[in-house]
């Protein structure tokens, strides 16, 4: 018998051959997976296989903790329409849509951050959104700016994030800070008393975090890009060595380790929120996906939320606000449904109330904004700071921007002189803009 | 399987249906016959897909497995076959893949062709005019739904006007037809379409797809969703001399080169669009390796680091992993298995918790390492004690394995040698370092070869430890203890705009600078083998 086992591994052999063959003639992301789900079980694709459409008359993409709300609003509009629909969670949702997206093997709808949509964009990988004026009335002004590129409307937000100020009740009591100094100094009291370990947390890490610094960048003079008159970003007006922009660097640089020791390489976005929540931070610099561990390690009731105050005879904080949103795929296969899902599906005040409840973010739309001020003062204070933030630039010159950006504030807070950490990376950054 | 080879009849009477052998060949023509199957089976779609050179290779796959195994002759063949295929399939090809890759300015706003690229700016471009009409689509049909012609029903939302359009224009609503709720429901002489055949014949290839209503010289009604918007499209792509044009301005774009890739731009250098296209570029992307001064410059650095971090760790762990096999070897030594357990810890914790548990002991502030010491050093935060601190963490990672290795080495080396060693009167270390010694290396070489391989690509040790850094702000490109497969990440899929081109010609390089290495090594472990 002992050609039996030959046979059959020449069999399988060659059949899995002609298997991984015949995917390798379509595209990587149609080959072997296992994330083939239907609206009861969604699942999660593995990390490493690229994720594969399901079969339904409407198919969403989002990331895996804003399922639930999907999965909830879209069913409802499957019911109204008889149709089915398939929300699927999958792992790095921007790259592996755009990459299913080009291969035809997208999702119809996607879900995501609109900072994505200069890049998906520059990719073709989504197509505007016509909604009316009226439609567009509906969601607050920066919501919308947010979701709007090169003047056109590509995604309807549902939800936005900012970054504000926690501080730990029991450590500098129940205050709204009128300035940054003021927190600070409120900390640093707490601090030399041993109270705490940190003043006021904000994450750098070894290699910086230009998104935590933005508020502390802004409100000491500096800006990123400059505005055109319609109010899209410009490119080639990069605002960190200019003048308002080395006052900031300067002022980092005072509050860094060889300065007042506020901000430490040693607090990153690891631990930022661990820290705060034990207790061993008098005030953190975080958004409201901080809440839950805050509320879990130091009670519902101890701390305060508040937007981020501006430093003391200095302009306003302006953090970064982000906006989550739905977006019609370029390439999907039930087009007329994705534009219907959103234009009138998702864009009613019941879906927006369900999201906000679901999604746990502070709601885009203003009519929903309205009712949730008394039952969620946090997501109220949330909102108020996104809308006196600015959005975050979504160009795709935004990309080459985080990581120079990073290490020149890494380096600042290390002590090394702002000025020419600023200059290296805003050189950094005009040559990779120019280069790309 | 005696039982079988003794009753096998003689070859000459193989012919005959013999009983042991109908299994086997049931199991060959199924097996031939899967593959002949599925040949034909995927036949069309490569055809449709105009796919002419996976057609030739796949076909002619089929023909060798055919030749090879549905007759007598060429027997070793037989065994060499499927190795060689699967050896083509999963090394060779995607290395050649890789190739043509690296040949391309594939990336972040170069993955659309031309022609997708043009129509996507003019499609990105139609905009709402302030008095844009939207209608309540309905859509019908004269002839048969899967067909057409087509016929959109449209119902003015604002007005409550109802119109007939098709790609002629628009025209009155017959007056027979039935408005019910603000939309057309039912018009003698056609078939309504659903919803759901809407949808299906709006899809890309579809009859319905790129379907618009003239209405103006530059203005459309086209459908989005179950209504239909009026939108008024700006730009005018002249195919001739490939430039756009801005019908509201005046502003003429043409294709202006910019580093690999080309926009349209107009004559103020102002970009109609951030979308590129995708073209070949030669070997541009491995000349910008060799003459950017700054990659070049980076290159070198990092990929000295990449042999030494390789070197060194292999050579660390092989080095602590040896001495405490051997002290654990020792036969006196009491609670041997007790230990050996203890020691293959770090083994058995997933690589990726022990990394990130680590890069939280290296906190200045609040880690491990400094509360113990009572310093405040910040380990991660200078390239020497970075580049240390991986070397160390690597070392942690890497030496349970060599100690296994190694245990089974020392195991393997018979115990007569060491009494004919003693015997002449050798020393126990003269003994380890002539005779154990190189016994032992003459088995682990090779894996010692494969684990500088490894390590030479050890993308997780570096990234989830340092990501690369520390970095300086006047170069955040290459960091400290960048090793070149995550320079190459960051290059191709990191926080900056992905250059997947550029990153297959540095794959094709490491490739080759792996290769070479490990045909050094290689030759290097033959003169080991003298010692046999």
């Amino acid at each position: 018998m002992r050609r039996i086992p030959r046979g059959l591994a020449v069999a399988v052999g060659a059949s899995l051959l002609l298997a991984a063959c015949s995917s390798g003639t379509t595209t990587p992301a149609e080959s072997s997976t296992d994330s083939a789900t239907d609206s009861a079980s969604p699942s999660e694709s593995a990390t490493d296989a690229a994720p594969v459409r399901g079969n339904e008359d409407l198919v969403i993409w989002t990331d895996d903790t804003h399922l639930a709300a999907m999965q909830a609003v879209a069913d409802t509009y499957a019911k109204a329409n008889n149709i089915t629909v398939g929300v699927q969670a999958v792992t790095d949702t921007r790259a592996a849509f755009i990459t299913a997206n080009q291969a035809g093997n997208g999702p119809d709808v996607l879900v995501g951050a609109h900072d994505w949509i200069g890049q998906l964009v520059q990719n073709g990988a989504i197509d505007p959104l016509q909604l009316s004026p009226d439609q567009v009335k509906a969601y607050s002004p920066t919501a919308v700016r947010a979701v709007t590129y090169d003047s056109q409307l590509y995604g309807l937000p549902y939800g936005v994030e900012s970054l504000a100020l926690f501080c730990n009740k029991s450590v500098v009591g129940d205050t709204k800070f009128a300035t940054l100094d003021d927190a600070i100094a409120a900390g640093q009291k707490a601090l030399d008393a041993g109270t705490v370990e940190s003043a006021l947390n904000v994450p750098v890490g070894e290699n910086g975090d230009a998104y935590h610094m933005e508020p502390l960048f802004t409100s000491a003079g500096g800006y990123l890009f400059g505005k055109d008159a319609d109010g899209n970003y410009n490119p080639d007006d990069l605002g960190l060595d200019s003048a308002g922009g080395l006052a900031a660097a300067a002022k980092i640089g005072s509050l860094g380790e060889k300065g007042s020791n506020v901000l430490r390489r040693s607090i990153s976005g690891d631990n930022n929120i661990s820290l705060f929540a034990e207790g061993k931070a008098a005030c953190m610099i975080s958004g409201p996906w901080a809440l839950n561990d805050v509320r879990a390690g130091l009670g519902d009731d101890g701390y305060t939320l508040q937007p981020i105050p501006g430093f003391a005879g200095m302009g306003p904080a302006q953090p970064f606000m982000g906006a989550q949103a739905f977006y019609v795929a370029s390439n999907g296969k039930n087009k007329a449904f994705a534009q219907d899902f959103i234009a009138n599906g998702v864009n009613t005040v019941d879906s927006m109330t369900t999201l906000y409840k679901m999604a746990n973010l502070p709601p885009a739309m203003t009519a929903v904004r309205d009712s949730i001020a008394q039952d969620n003062p946090d997501f109220a204070v949330i909102a108020a700071a996104a809308e006196s933030a600015d959005p975050m630039p979504a160009i795709p010159a935004m990309a080459e921007v985080w990581q120079p950006l990073g290490v020149a504030y890494a380096d600042i807070v290390s002590g090394a002189d702002p000025t020419k950490s600023m200059q290296d990376a805003a050189n950094a950054i005009r040559t990779a803009i120019a280069g790309s | 399987m005696s039982h079988t080879t003794q009753s096998d009849p003689p070859r000459a009477v193989r012919g005959g249906a013999g009983t042991t052998r109908v299994l086997p060949l049931l199991a060959r023509v199924l097996g031939i016959g899967i593959i002949a199957a599925l040949a034909v089976m995927v036949t069309p779609a490569l055809v449709a897909q105009e796919r002419w050179g996976f057609l030739a290779v796949f076909w002619g796959v089929v023909a060798l497995l055919l030749a090879v195994y549905a007759t007598k002759r060429a027997v070793p063949a037989k065994y060499l076959l499927p190795g060689v295929l699967f050896l083509s399939l999963l090394v060779v090809y995607p290395i050649l893949m890789t190739f043509q890759l690296s040949t391309t300015n594939y990336g972040d706003g170069t993955r659309t062709s031309k022609e997708v690229t043009v129509n996507k700016i003019i499609a990105s471009a139609a905009f709402q005019e302030a008095n844009a009409r939207r209608f309540t689509l309905a859509v019908g049909t004269e002839g048969t739904v899967d067909a057409g012609p087509y016929t959109f029903f449209l119902v003015d939302q604002a007005t409550g006007d109802a119109f007939a359009g098709t790609e002629d224009g628009l025209t009155d609503l017959p007056a027979d037809a039935t408005v019910t709720d603000g939309a057309v429901t039912e018009v003698p002489g056609y078939t309504m379409l659903t919803k759901q055949q809407i949808n299906t014949l709006s899809n890309t290839g579809g009859p319905l797809e790129g379907f618009t209503i003239p209405t103006g010289d530059n203005t459309v009604i086209v459908a989005q969703g179950f209504q239909a918007i009026e939108l008024t499209s700006p730009l005018v792509y002249d195919q001739a001399n490939d430039t756009f044009t801005d019908t509201r301005t005046g502003t003429v774009y043409t294709p202006q080169r910019s580093g690999d890739r080309s926009y349209f731009t107009d004559s103020e250098g102002n970009r109609l669009s951030s979308q590129s296209w995708g073209e070949s570029v030669g070997f541009d992307n491995y000349k910008r390796i060799f003459t950017d001064p700054r990659i070049s410059k980076n290159f070198l650095g990092i990929f000295a680091w990449t042999v030494v971090f390789a070197v060194g760790s292999v050579a660390l762990t092989f080095l602590l992993g040896l001495v405490l096999a051997v002290v654990l070897n020792e036969s006196r030594m009491r609670g041997q298995k007790v230990y050996r357990s203890i020691l293959l810890l770090p083994y058995a914790i997933p690589g990726f918790i022990s990394l990130m548990v680590w890069s939280s002991f290296y906190n200045t502030d609040f880690g491990l390492i400094n509360n113990l010491l009572g310093t405040h050093v910040n380990w991660l935060g200078s390239t020497a004690l970075a580049r240390s601190a991986v070397l160390l963490t690597n070392l942690w990672m890497g030496f349970p394995y060599m100690f296994l290795v190694a245990t089974g080495a020392l195991q393997a080396v018979p115990s007569e040698l060491k009494e004919a060693a003693s015997i002449d009167g050798a020393s126990g270390f003269t003994h380890f370092r002539k005779i154990t010694f190189p016994l032992v290396l003459v088995s682990v070489a090779p894996l010692l070869v494969a684990s500088f391989a490894f390590n030479f690509n050890n993308f997780n040790a570096i990234q989830l430890l340092t990501e690369g850094g520390p970095f300086s702000a006047s170069d955040p490109t290459a960091g400290g203890t960048d090793i070149l497969i995550s320079y190459t990440y960051r290059l191709a899929f990191g926080t900056s705009a992905q250059q997947i081109g550029f990153a297959s010609a540095i794959s094709v390089i490491l490739f080759i600078l792996t290769g070479v290495l490990a045909a050094i090594q290689f030759r290097g472990t033959r003169v080991l083998e003298d010692v046999n």
